[in-house]
C-alpha cells in the first residue's frame, strides 16, 4: 500500500478501515540466502538495501524482541556529517544524502528535518580545531560555517554567552545536519524490505551459529535451525555476546548511554547546539521536549538505565549553557547500549568464518549512519567487497596500523 | 554505585575513574614469540560479557590505589573489591621469569 494525502484523504472518509499491517508476520523458512541478524535501524536497511539495490533474494532478518526495541528507539535522532578524518567523512556524508532522499525513498514520512547543528567553541584553540574540520568537512562535499559570538547570539539569544569560564566565542554550523524521528526510520525500512519480500521475524533469538569447515551454515535460533548461505550480524550493543557464540572475540566494549527529554514547551531551540566546554548537546522534538544527552556512565555495562552522578554532571552542564533549562522539568531519562570500539570508528567487516559478516562498533553515532550502513553492509554481503566508501571500516585494523581515532584517544573505549 | 575499598571502606564510584577488564593487568611478555600478536589482543579485544565482569578502577580522588572490582555488567551489583597489587602479586610468574 503506497501512502499518499490522496490515500488519506480516502481513508479519512471511510472510517479509516482500509489500513494494513505494514510488515507481515512470516513463520520462519528452513533456510535463506541471506540471514541478518538484528532488527534495529542497520538491520532492517541492510535488508532494504540487499533486496532493493542488489537483488538479493530470500532475506530474513531475525529479531529476539521486536523490531526498532533497541538503540534506533533509544536515541537523540540527530543526523549528521561533520567528522573531520578521511576514512569517516565520505561515509557520513554518503549517509546525510542518503538521508535527504530517504522519505521519497522509502514512501514513508521519517520526519527529516535539517534544522541545522551549532557545535560552539569557547577557546582559541577549539575555534582552531573547529575551521579545521569545517575545511575538511567542505573538502568532502559536506558543509560547514563558522560564525562569531555575535551569529550565535542571532541564533540563540539565551545562552550563556559571557561565562567567566567558557565564554562563547562562535560556532561551527552545519546547516544540513538535524534530528529524524528515529522509530519512524525503522518502520519505514521495515515496511520497504517486506514489501520486497524479506521475512522479518521478531521474538526469533539468534543461540548459536552452525559453522562447518570455517564456513558457516546458519544460525540456530529459539524457533529452530535456520540455514543461510551469507549471515550479517548487525546487533550493536550485543555485538560481543553474539560474536561469541561464533568464537570471536572483538575489539569492543558495551557502555551505557543515557538520555534525557523535559516536559513539553513552546518552541525555543529551533536546531541542534553542543556544548563545547562540557559533553551536552542538546535540541528540541516536535512535540516540544527538549531532546538532551552527554556523556557515556564510562564503566562496562549491559543494563539499560545509567547511575545518577552521569545524570547530575549532564544537567549540570546543560545549565551552564541554557540557563532557562532550570525551569524546564525532565520528564524521562532512559540508557542505550553503545558498542564503544577501541578506536571510536564502526566495523564493516568479512569476519575470518566463511559466509559471516560483521556491522558494529558505532559507538554512540549509530543512527546517523543507518542509511549508509545498511547500504555498505549489504554491498559486502552481495559482493564479498567493502562498499568504496567504507574500505576503512576493518576489524583488523589495529593489527595494520590504520585506526580511525577522531579524537585520538588511543585504545580507550570510554574516552571516545 | 558504591565500591566497597579494601583499605577506606565504602567510597562513592565518583571518586574512581574506570580503565576497563582486569586482564589488562597481564602484560604480555614482551620477548615472546608471537608478541606481535598477544600485545594486539592484549590491547584491543575484549571479552566484553554480559554478567560478572572483573575490571580494573583506580581511586584518583582518594588513595590513588588500583583495585580490582568485581561486578556485574547487568545489574552494575558489585560482589567482590580487591587491590590490584594483591591480585597481581598472586599470578604465577611467565616461566622465562621463573
Amino acid at each position: 500500500m503506497r501512502y499518499s494525502a490522496l490515500r488519506l484523504i480516502k481513508e479519512s472518509l471511510t472510517g479509516h478501515k482500509g489500513w494494513r499491517p505494514q510488515w507481515r508476520d512470516p513463520a520462519p523458512q528452513s533456510a535463506y540466502d541471506y540471514v541478518i541478524i538484528g532488527g534495529g535501524g542497520h538491520g532492517l536497511a541492510t535488508a532494504y538495501y540487499l533486496a532493493k539495490e542488489f537483488g538479493g533474494a530470500r532475506i530474513a532478518v531475525l529479531e529476539k524482541g521486536w523490531i526498532g526495541g533497541g538503540n534506533v528507539g533509544r536515541n537523540t535522532t540527530i543526523v549528521r556529517s561533520n567528522y573531520l578524518l578521511d576514512g569517516n567523512e565520505p561515509f557520513y556524508e554518503m549517509s546525510l544524502k542518503m538521508w535527504e532522499n530517504l522519505e521519497q525513498d522509502l514512501n514513508y514520512n521519517a520526519m527529516v528535518s535539517q534544522r541545522g547543528i551549532l557545535n560552539l567553541v569557547h577557546t582559541d584553540a577549539q575555534r582552531d580545531a573547529a575551521r579545521r574540520r569545517g575545511n575538511a568537512m567542505i573538502l568532502n562535499g559536506s558543509d560547514a560555517e563558522h560564525l562569531d559570538t555575535d551569529g550565535v547570539r542571532a541564533m540563540y539569544p539565551f545562552l550563556n554567552f559571557d561565562d567567566a569560564r567558557f565564554p562563547i566565542k562562535g560556532g561551527l554550523l552545519h546547516r544540513r545536519g538535524g534530528t529524524v524521528r528515529h522509530d519512524a526510520v525503522a518502520w519505514g525500512y521495515a515496511r520497504g524490505a517486506d514489501m520486497r519480500g524479506v521475512d522479518i521475524i521478531q521474538n526469533c533469538e539468534v543461540t548459536g551459529f552452525r559453522i562447518e569447515g570455517g564456513k558457516c551454515l546458519g544460525v540456530e535460533t529459539s524457533r529452530g535451525f535456520i540455514g543461510a548461505k551469507k549471515v550479517g550480524v548487525s546487533v550493536a550493543g550485543n555485538s560481543s555476546r553474539v560474536m561469541a557464540l561464533a568464537g570471536m572475540r572483538l575489539p569492543i566494549e558495551s557502555h551505557v548511554l543515557q538520555a534525557f527529554v523535559s516536559e513539553g514547551l513552546k518552541p525555543f531551540i529551533p536546531g541542534v547546539i553542543t556544548y563545547g566546554a562540557g559533553h551536552f548537546y542538546c535540541s528540541q522534538s516536535d512535540k516540544g521536549g527538549l531532546v538532551f544527552g552527554g556523556d557515556i556512565d564510562m564503566y562496562n555495562s549491559y543494563a539499560q538505565r545509567g547511575n545518577l552522578p552521569v545524570v547530575e554532571d549532564v544537567i549540570e552542564s546543560g545549565m551552564s549553557l541554557i540557563p532557562a533549562l532550570g525551569r524546564a522539568r525532565l520528564l524521562r531519562s532512559w540508557g542505550g547500549i553503545m558498542d564503544m570500539s577501541m578506536d571510536g570508528s564502526p566495523y564493516i567487516d568479512k569476519t575470518h568464518i566463511d559466509g559471516l559478516y560483521f556491522n558494529g562498533g558505532w559507538c554512540y553515532g549509530g543512527f546517523k549512519a543507518t542509511p549508509a550502513a545498511g547500504y555498505c553492509f549489504a554491498h559486502l554481503l552481495k559482493t564479498d567487497r567493502p562498499h568504496d566508501i567504507a574500505t576503512a571500516y576493518r576489524l583488523d585494523r589495529f593489527m595494520t596500523g590504520h585506526m580511525i581515532d577522531e579524537k585520538g584517544q588511543g585504545a580507550q573505549p570510554n574516552l571516545h | 554505585m558504591i565500591i566497597n575499598h579494601p583499605l577506606l571502606g565504602p567510597r562513592d564510584a565518583q571518586e574512581f575513574t574506570y580503565l576497563g577488564d582486569a586482564s589488562l593487568i597481564n602484560r604480555p611478555y614482551w620477548l615472546s614469540e608471537n608478541a606481535l600478536r598477544e600485545f594486539h589482543d592484549y590491547l584491543y579485544l575484549r571479552d566484553n560479557p554480559a554478567g560478572k565482569h572483573r575490571e580494573l578502577w583506580f581511586h584518583e580522588q582518594g588513595d590513588r590505589s588500583w583495585l580490582v572490582v568485581t561486578r556485574n555488567t547487568v545489574t552494575h551489583e558489585i560482589t567482590k573489591v580487591e587491590l590490584a597489587r594483591d591480585v597481581a602479586k598472586a599470578r604465577p610468574k611467565p616461566e622465562v621469569l621463573q
